[in-house]
């Protein structure tokens, strides 16, 4: 089997997330074998594939909605999976996910979304809960939409409402499941600028699954690709090295969009 | 185009030229509004001329195509390539020639498609039996959780939102008052009636309202709410579960490290079994109303006459009888409901299939219930 390409990125040792031989299946079909790479704190590291080849599936396994067929999740070198249920919600109140479609609950507003894990995790009045809640909103570009439901907004604004739900307690670690699919090329803009702002600011650490090439290299310093036919890694890096330097001919069409 | 051209459709035709090539002409339109052309005459005449090694085209009558054509062309190259015939497609028109570049650009995925197996009867039978099994596991499971959850409730450490609840209790038993009304007079009306024409016979018609109320008040008062509920509300909480499993809503709640049992079924099953009693009491006033109503106008009792003759013949044991019922058919259409609900698969079928499965399940939990429920309290003697 080729050894993945590892492009050198700098050498801080700081490992935030490690995931290690991890196979993913569905029953016995497997979707991706053998996985592992690391990924260091304020990294912002992008899952990069095919479509199809399981790239979905592996932020579920990441964030503890599916259990690997085999290999190890650790976070902060504490295994994810072997930790009992309450032990895993632990580490998961410190994740925030940004699902592909929004995911947000409709019988509620976007406000009220956003509430809930201010409401569940912090002793914050109603008063405090609305006014950060505005906060979140207006920094994907949602002010005014507060009282809107779920059903009453488009399908962009509902995948940047997503987001804002998925900063409410400004965690540690945020997934992001295609942010920019179905937004214009401006919103993408904004929404690369904000994703640096809050590695910066905040000093998140950020996984993204995303097509994006221009968010890929603008925002990614890190990152993994997965090859659907192979099914396992090929490549583990920054992006911008491993496009320059890709000896995989198919990495290199994806990060060249097919250009020679 | 001419008429005669549009009748006829295409033309195919095989022209064996030198040694090993075939030459497939083909000529006028080649339209799926026409008919279809099947690879089945090319099968045959290769299979008749098995020396055939090269198929080229002559395209020089054709006139219109489209992907009648081209389903035509792709079969026969899939069939060139089994018999590992050589294709020329210099004569095919330049269109053609390069869909069918992009039609066969990308491989078919290894194991992607899916082949229709018929398994043997008896591994069908096994693979039900372990499933069965399977979700009478899960069902368990689910009923432990959210025992646990009633006991992190008591605790007041539950991630449960009060509002949730109010709105629930305002959903299903505010809501539910004109339906339950009308239902339980109706009922209390056919008892009744059924009950006072045989009554009539003995000169007993007054005892219609012991019939009634004794009827209602055990029993009828808390099925007839409880089936009304199972429909009305556990098909409601299946289908508002399963579509927040469908938008991934409820993924969303795990990961936020929220419990959605705590979140999503608690709130359901407190409301049900705060307002099932409640409206058990509710449909057993109803159905006594409903039998009075057939009493003074059909049987000619006195409306004091009725009301002192039911009063006599009940008693508190009664009520509580009906009342202990109607709560365990609360939990029980709760927990239908919510199962089935959050069992969902991510399609809306699946959304129908949950909401019909929790409806039955609810019913069938219910009467299994009261069977079993009668028989105890027979044996206390209540």
């Amino acid at each position: 089997m080729a050894e993945p390409q590892i492009a050198q990125t700098n050498t801080e040792p700081d490992a935030h997330i490690e995931v290690r031989d991890l196979t993913m299946a569905y029953g016995s079909f497997v979707v991706q074998r053998d996985l592992t790479f690391t990924i260091r704190r304020e990294d912002i590291f992008i899952i990069m594939g095919d479509s199809g080849c399981g790239k979905s599936t592996l932020l579920r396994h990441m964030i503890g909605l599916m259990r690997p067929a085999k290999g190890r999740v650790l976070y902060e070198d504490k295994d994810f999976w072997a930790a009992t249920p309450e032990a895993r919600k632990t580490f998961m109140r410190n994740f925030g996910m940004s699902y592909q479609s929004g995911a947000m609950w409709s019988s509620m507003t976007l406000s009220e979304n956003i509430g809930v894990p201010l409401g569940e995790y912090t002793d914050l009045s109603a008063s405090e809960i609305r006014e950060i809640a505005k906060l979140k909103l207006s920094l994907v570009g949602l002010s005014g939409f507060e009282d809107y439901y779920p059903s009453e907004i488009s399908g962009g604004m509902l995948k940047r409402a997503g987001l804002a739900r998925a900063m409410a307690l400004d965690p540690d670690i945020l997934f992001f499941d295609e942010p920019s699919a179905g937004l214009d090329p401006l919103s993408s803009r904004l929404l690369d600028d904000l994703i640096l702002e809050l590695r910066d600011s905040l000093g998140a650490t950020v996984v993204v699954v995303t097509h994006e090439l221009a968010s890929i290299f603008t925002i990614g310093n890190n990152g993994v690709f997965l090859d659907a036919e192979k099914k396992t890694m090929t490549a583990t890096g920054d992006p911008k090295k491993l496009r320059d330097e890709a000896t995989d001919p198919k990495l290199h069409a994806f990060l060249t969009r097919g250009e020679l | 185009m001419t008429d005669e051209a549009d009748n006829n459709g295409y033309q195919l035709s095989f022209v064996p030229k030198e040694a090993g090539t075939l030459q497939v002409t083909l000529a006028g339109n080649w339209k799926i509004h026409h008919s279809l052309p099947s690879s089945s005459e090319l099968e045959n005449e290769l299979s008749q001329h098995p020396e055939i090694q090269r198929i080229t085209f002559d395209t020089d009558a054709m006139a219109d195509w489209d992907s009648a054509l081209l389903t035509f062309l792709v079969q026969l190259g899939e069939l060139a390539k089994e018999k590992n015939i050589q294709l020329d497609q210099t004569a095919l028109p330049e269109g053609v020639q390069r869909l069918l570049k992009l039609a066969t650009e990308v491989p078919e995925r290894k194991g992607a498609k899916r082949t229709a197996s018929a398994d043997p009867f008896l591994a069908r039978v096994g693979n039900k039996a372990t499933a069965a099994a399977g979700s009478a596991t899960e069902a368990l499971t689910f009923i432990g959780d959210a025992t646990l959850s009633l006991l992190r409730l008591l605790r007041g450490t539950a991630q449960f939102r009060f509002q949730d609840l109010t709105l629930t209790i305002q959903q299903t038993g505010a809501q539910a008052l004109g339906i339950v009304a009308l239902i339980s007079f109706l009922v209390g009306l056919i008892l009744a009636y059924i009950g006072a024409a045989q009554l009539r016979q003995f000169g007993a018609t007054i005892y219609v309202a012991d019939l009634v109320g004794l009827g209602m008040a055990r029993a009828m008062g808390a099925m007839m709410t409880g089936i009304i509920m199972a429909g009305r509300t556990g098909a409601a909480f299946a289908a508002q579960l399963g579509t927040m499993q469908v938008n991934e809503e409820v993924d969303a709640l795990e990961t936020m490290g929220i419990s959605s049992m705590d979140f999503l079924v608690l709130p359901r099953m407190l409301a049900l079994i705060i307002m099932l009693p409640l409206l058990c009491l509710y449909s057993d006033l109803f159905g006594i109303l409903g039998g009075l109503f057939v009493s003074i106008t059909v049987f000619d009792l006195g409306a004091i006459e009725y009301l002192n003759q039911t009063q006599k013949s009940l008693s508190i044991t009664d009520f509580t009888v009906g009342l202990i019922n109607a709560a365990i058919y609360g939990v029980l259409i709760a927990i239908a409901g919510c199962y089935h609900g959050i069992k969902c698969g991510r399609s809306s079928a699946a959304v129908g299939t949950a909401t019909t499965s929790a409806v039955v399940s609810s019913i069938l939990l219910i009467v299994v219930a009261t069977a079993f429920l009668t028989v105890i309290y027979d044996v206390l003697g209540i």
